[in-house]
């Protein structure tokens, strides 16, 4: 896994609450067999038109949105079905941070696991962001390390899962460092 | 010892590390892996050269893809690849697969109570949201991703942050017109798709107590839809009448003994929540979503919202945004939705009492012209079940298309779409944008709601249809 620790890049703003992974990645796309992808297929049936050609109307084909690589949502984003695919496309498609003021439990794990960086923030600050990022291309700094978030007009800071930080900070694989308990595991099985 | 929750109790005695300001290292009891969300993890394990930690505690089926008409004749190939990937993956790493020419074969929500694998007090995952189902057993059963899937077929734990309890109680005594989905639509439509977020629900109160297991399982299924990691019910007498004679589960001595333990881990008296919630039985009628979301839900007597009812701009917009999508229009009476589908399966209501009671209500009546209505047995052996009892022949005489098991139009991985722009009524547990077809419009009901809506074309007050029966 890619170690994430300070990222700089603009953000593409949603302004919707309870975005689901059916949308971000419609179940069609949930047959293959591979991690990687799954870009092309994000948010599938919102971004294009039933032709085939981007639907202009939709926040990620706006132009201020492109190579943006921090996403800005309303709460509980990524609610819905546990499908690894959701982080997946949001990562293949270049996205390393999301911000919004609540995930789902699952996405958000989900997230981690894959070298994303979901960032809990007051809905305040969130929708500052979010109008922000409406009409122009607005940049970002986050520092992992720091715990804090600072662009033009816009300072925060956020807090995470001391465990979950140096995961990604270190873009550890976890399985091996479970592994390195297996006496502790061993021994659990044995008394139960 | 100071009183517990069962969330506690089983939480504590999974726990095979906890340090300060870490996740626990949680033991997982049983881990069910099913064709879609488990390639790339045996993938994983693959590359790294490692190995399933405990196969005997891995169980693996079939069932998002599967199509219910001929159910061998699976004519899309990528999905054909992601089934055979599966048996070539539990053959390799020594994995029991209930493969679709199984007797057993069926949805995994379905099966895993249904073996008898599923067991009060067991930590129990799956890559797979709707995992909760069997929190009604009173185990502790979550979702989880595909990452997590490769962590637990590799080392058998989870690292998981404790969650915090949410006590969901259900007073009073629910009214035999309505159903277990009846309540949990009303339930999320009270306290909103993200009330459960961070924590583990226990649903409690006389109207739970007198629920079967059939309906504890569907009320713990939608646990998720309420933004929950998992949801459970305290097992009782009825938990454990229904486990008793299952394989898998011990008999004679062994199952006393089992009992005993089992009685232990219900929730303490005294016992308290991070938070609680409380909804009366008797404010329930028959619920009909009419969103994009679950919590988008009213009874049946009622209209269609209006933006303006939300409390929010940001409410007042996604009502909006659900109302353009499902083509309706405020104050609309739900009753007088017209229907072109209906759908009666998922791992939410397919078991044999939801099938009974849609066949009871449907019987001697024949479906409208204008619907499409397909009835998907949950298992193979709920299937063979109702064929026992002729109920396969009261939805056929009705005009209900009679299919094999699987999770079918709930998501509509499989042959089974509702085409764009046309409304289906689904015993299903998401509502989704798309989720039954692109610009499929979903309204989510009971098993007899979606019955009679069959019949009517459109949804109707079972309440009537049922004090009609019985002055008939």
């Amino acid at each position: 896994m890619e170690p994430i620790i300070n990222h700089k890049g603009t953000v593409a703003t949603m302004d919707r609450v309870n975005v689901d992974t059916d949308q971000i990645i419609p179940k069609q796309f949930l047959k293959r067999v591979e991690r990687t992808g799954f870009g092309q297929y994000l948010f599938f049936d919102w971004r294009f038109l039933p032709d085939g050609k981007p639907d202009p109307k939709f926040e990620l084909n706006q132009k201020h949105n492109q190579g943006a690589t921090i996403l800005v949502a309303g709460h509980n984003f990524g609610c819905g079905s546990s499908r690894e695919h959701a982080p997946w496309a949001l990562d293949d498609y270049g996205f390393r941070v999301i911000i919004a003021p609540s995930f789902a439990d699952i996405f958000y794990n989900n997230c981690v696991k894959n070298g994303m960086l979901p960032i809990r923030l007051d809905e305040k600050k969130v929708d500052q962001l979010l109008s922000k990022g409406a009409n122009d291309t607005y940049s970002l700094t986050v520092s992992l390390e720091n715990q804090k978030i600072s662009g033009e007009g816009f300072e925060a800071t956020f807090s995470i899962d001391p465990y979950w930080k140096e995961m990604l900070l270190n873009g550890w694989d976890e399985i091996g460092l479970t592994l390195q308990y297996d006496k502790e595991i061993q021994a659990f099985e044995q008394k139960a | 010892m100071a009183p517990k929750t069962i969330i506690e109790k089983i939480w504590e005695t999974h726990e095979v590390m906890q340090e300060e300001g870490k996740p626990s290292l949680l033991y997982i009891d049983l881990h069910m892996v099913h064709e879609v969300t488990s390639p790339q993890a045996f993938e994983g394990l693959r590359l790294a050269n490692r190995k399933v930690r405990r196969p005997d505690l891995t169980f693996a089926t079939m069932d998002h893809n599967v199509p219910t008409v001929n159910r061998y004749d699976i004519t899309d190939r990528i999905a054909r690849t992601q089934m055979e990937t599966l048996e070539t993956n539990c053959k390799e790493f020594g994995v029991d697969l209930v493969d679709l020419v199984h007797p057993e074969n069926g949805i995994v929500h379905v099966i895993g109570p249904e073996l008898g694998l599923t067991q009060p007090g067991k930590t129990i995952v799956c890559g797979d949201s709707h995992t909760s189902t069997h929190g009604a057993f009173g185990a502790l059963a979550f979702g989880i991703g595909t990452s997590e899937v490769e962590h637990v077929l590799a080392t058998q734990t989870l690292w998981q942050s404790r969650p915090k309890t949410l006590e969901v109680r259900v007073t009073g005594k629910l009214s035999p017109e309505l159903s277990a989905k009846d309540v949990i639509l009303a339930i999320i439509a009270k306290f909103g798709v993200d009330v459960g977020t961070g924590s583990v629900i226990e649903f409690t109160g006389d109207a739970i107590r007198g629920m079967t297991m059939e309906e504890r399982m569907t009320i713990c299924n939608m646990s998720i839809e309420a933004g929950a990691k998992a949801g459970l019910i305290s097992p009782d007498q009825v938990t454990f009448d229904y486990l008793e004679g299952r394989e898998n589960v011990p008999s004679g001595d062994e199952f006393i003994k089992k009992v005993e333990q089992w009685k232990q881990l219900a929730t303490d008296a005294g016992a308290t929540y991070d938070r609680v919630v409380t909804i009366d039985a008797s404010e329930i009628e028959p619920m009909v979503t009419w969103g994009t979301n679950p919590s988008q839900g009213v009874g049946i007597s009622k209209t269609v919202p209006a933006p303006t009812d939300g409390k929010t701009e940001t409410d007042q917009r996604a009502i909006k945004q659900a109302l353009e999508y499902m083509d309706l229009t405020p104050g609309t009476p739900v009753s007088s939705i017209d229907i072109q589908h209906v759908f009666i399966g998922s791992c939410t209501n397919s078991r044999l009492s939801d099938l009974r009671a849609a066949a009871n209500l449907i019987k001697g009546k024949t479906v409208s012209k204008h619907v499409r209505a397909l009835v998907v047995p949950g298992s193979e052996k709920v299937k063979q079940r109702a064929e026992a009892e002729g109920l396969d022949q009261i939805f056929i005489d009705a005009g209900f298309e009679w299919r094999s098991s699987g999770c079918s139009m709930c998501l509509s991985m499989n042959p089974d779409v509702v085409p764009e722009g046309e409304r289906c009524a689904s015993t299903s547990n998401r509502n989704f944008e798309g989720r039954q077809g692109k610009g499929a419009r979903t309204h989510l009901v009971s098993p007899e709601m979606a019955a009679a809506a069959a019949i009517a074309g459109h949804f109707v007050d079972i309440r009537q249809w049922k004090l009609q029966q019985v002055t008939q």
